[in-house]
């Protein structure tokens, strides 16, 4: 696949770059000294790509999950999520960006404890302001698709540490959002359900999902077709792999 | 998120920890029965004052004109001992009172003192012997329960036949009909033609404890110098006649005694709105105190429910996180934590309101006062209840709605 065309400022991404940033940075002001966790991160994402973001700890890659996530905004640079640039937008609005646009998979799946699969997967829709009919038929086949159908009343602790996260699958892609973003998805599941996890992921990718996900496991990553290596707060290597 | 969702969520927190959220609300809980039952309390005292007590002691749209007022309260050492200098109240002063005034009334003559009824060897003592005309039983609304009252003729005749208090005829004949016996007071015997229905008490003082003879009977020497009555006691149709009665009775004594424009009066009229006011006095005292103590229950209720936010917002901050990555924004947050706090508090309002509502009730059943739940003090309750969850959650939820959501979901 050809490289992405050069952006500048000023410009406005490709209609089928779902993810763009230019001279992305974030720093930190610890007060004796500012942290530049990223320092003009270049990085463009098409529809349906499958990317995995790796790279030692300290290399900046939470950092960039947490700014394509819209959960931070960066200190300098863009970041252009389907067409529109949320590198300057306000908390309600990215608030709503997180709601319709973004779809979070957790290391630590993120579950609300005291509440039912359901609910947990109704709770995008709630905040999107759905009726309480719509938003639980919504739900419902967002279960189903994950192969939860069946455990939709239980509890997260009534469930395996694999069907805990399908809800959270289930509770990322409930409001068909533009990108799936999963942080060390298998990083709490053993080795047989991590590739159960990834299998539904794979399926995801071939109903085209946009899929970026962060971890440190080459044997993960490589489920992805693209890898992007970070280092120091900069992209290393960025690699397509041959279809 | 809608507003009806939050109160649902809360609601399901409440549910989930129900002890944390039972000491949540206690404080707004005691704040709400103490305005539910005090409100209801100083009510029934009210109506207890204005109907039964002032009613029995002095009577509606009645006068008595007295010497001095005899249902006082801090009164000083010099002005009681001018009140016992002023001429007292004499027949011919009453006679000419009832009949120089020009207002529908119904007039009685009214003297009494304590002493002792016997009958057939068995004493009754501190008894209340009263010296009466006939309409003193229509004007006290006195309904006679076996027998009759006495007449008008009885009356001007000064026949020695009494009526009976139920305490007193229940004491002396035990069951047996008291009709047609005879009775001794201080020596002078007199027929029983009456007893008198039972009048209950006031304040725990029985008020059935009474004996009545006509004024100018041998009662007389008992109750009274010759010739004096305590009081005439004067019943019109109308506050504002009773108003005019009183201006006529006031220019009649003044004339009749030749005071001068400048000297005070010598005498008294006492109505029932002069009995009210020491109970206003003590009432104003009581919508003083009252409203402070439950000002006071309702601080220390928010504040605990402030607490108990605040403990919620630092234990659920995940869950706060967790919440904002899915798209909720800082008034989705702020709404479901004031919900919460709104729902503890009115939740300990409704409480507190069947509590004084209970109170109520059980004090109507067991006491003679007629307590009764005003329904301003139900709303103020849920509006009080409502306002201190407000107040109390506006910091906390703030708090949980500022939260950055990476650094929320970062926490254990």
């Amino acid at each position: 696949m050809s490289r992405a065309q050069e952006f500048h400022t000023g410009d406005m991404p490709q209609p089928d770059i779902v993810i763009l940033t230019h001279k992305l940075s974030r720093d930190y002001d610890m007060g004796s000294e500012v942290v530049r966790a990223l320092r003009g991160v270049d990085l463009q994402i098409r529809r349906n790509e499958y990317v995995a973001v790796m790279g030692p700890s300290g290399s900046g890659k939470s950092t960039l999950m947490n700014l394509i996530g819209c959960l931070d905004t960066p200190t300098a640079g863009e970041y252009w999520l389907n067409g529109q640039q949320v590198s300057e937008l306000a908390d309600d609005d990215l608030a709503r960006i997180r709601n319709k646009e973004i779809g979070f998979v957790f290391q630590t799946f993120n579950l609300l404890p005291r509440a039912s699969a359901l609910h947990n997967v109704e709770l995008p829709l709630i905040y999107a302001g759905m009726a309480s009919r719509a938003r639980h038929d919504q739900a419902v086949s967002a279960l189903t698709r994950v192969g939860l159908g069946d455990r939709m009343e239980h509890k997260p602790n009534e469930l395996s540490g694999g069907q805990r996260q399908r809800v959270a699958i289930a509770r990322a892609l409930v409001n068909n959002p533009s990108i799936l973003l999963a942080d060390e998805p298998t990083g709490n599941l053993d080795s047989t359900t991590g590739q159960e996890i990834m299998g539904v992921f794979a399926e995801l990718h071939r109903q085209g999902q946009t899929i970026v996900m962060v971890t440190h496991e080459a044997d993960i990553a490589a489920h992805a077709a693209r890898v992007v290596t970070l280092r120091d707060g900069l992209i290393a290597t960025d690699q397509q792999k041959a279809a | 998120m809608h507003a009806l969702e939050a109160i649902r969520l809360a609601f399901r927190q409440l549910v989930a920890q129900k002890l944390k959220s039972g000491f949540a609300l206690i404080g707004v809980f005691i704040g709400v029965t103490f305005l539910i039952g005090s409100w209801s309390i100083v009510n029934g005292m009210n109506t207890y004052m204005t109907e039964k007590f002032a009613g029995t002691l002095v009577g509606v749209n009645t006068f008595h004109l007295r010497r001095a007022p005899n249902v006082n309260f801090d009164v000083d050492d010099s002005t009681w001992r001018a009140w016992r200098r002023r001429p007292r109240i004499r027949f011919t002063d009453a006679e000419a009172v009832a009949a120089g005034l020009t207002i529908p009334v119904i007039t009685a003559w009214y003297s009494e003192d304590r002493g002792a009824v016997e009958y057939n060897g068995r004493m009754a003592k501190d008894i209340t012997l009263e010296g009466t005309t006939e309409r003193y039983f229509d004007i006290m609304n006195l309904k006679i329960d076996q027998g009759r009252p006495f007449s008008a003729q009885e009356s001007k005749a000064g026949a020695t036949v009494v009526v009976l208090g139920h305490d007193l005829a229940e004491k002396l004949f035990t069951g047996t009909s008291p009709i047609n016996r005879i009775v001794r007071i201080h020596g002078i015997s007199y027929r029983v033609i009456g007893v008198v229905e039972r009048q209950g008490n006031l304040l725990g003082i029985s008020l059935d404890k009474f004996v009545v003879a006509p004024a100018l009977s041998p009662i007389q020497r008992e109750v009274n110098p010759p010739g004096v009555v305590d009081a005439l006691i004067v019943k019109t149709n109308s506050p504002a006649e009773m108003r005019e009665g009183m201006d006529q009775t006031e220019a009649m004594m003044r004339s009749r005694r030749h005071l001068r424009p400048r000297q005070e009066d010598n005498f008294a009229m006492m109505t029932s709105e002069g009995v009210l006011d020491f109970w206003n006095k003590l009432s104003r005292i009581l919508y003083a105190v009252g409203p402070g103590l439950v000002l006071i229950a309702l601080v220390v209720g928010g504040i605990v429910i402030m607490n108990i936010m605040l403990m919620a917002v630092a234990e659920r901050t995940r869950e706060i996180g967790i919440r904002k990555s899915l798209g909720a924004r800082r008034r989705d947050i702020l709404r479901q934590f004031l919900a919460e706090s709104v729902t503890i508090a009115v939740v300990g309002a409704a409480f507190g309101i069947g509590a004084g509502v209970f109170l109520s009730v059980l004090l109507n059943v067991a006491t003679p006062l007629p307590a009764t739940v005003s329904p301003a003090s139900i709303l103020l309750g849920v509006l009080l209840g409502g306002g201190v969850g407000v107040v109390a959650g506006v910091y906390p939820a703030s708090r949980a709605a500022r939260l950055d959501p990476i650094v929320a979901l970062r926490q254990e």
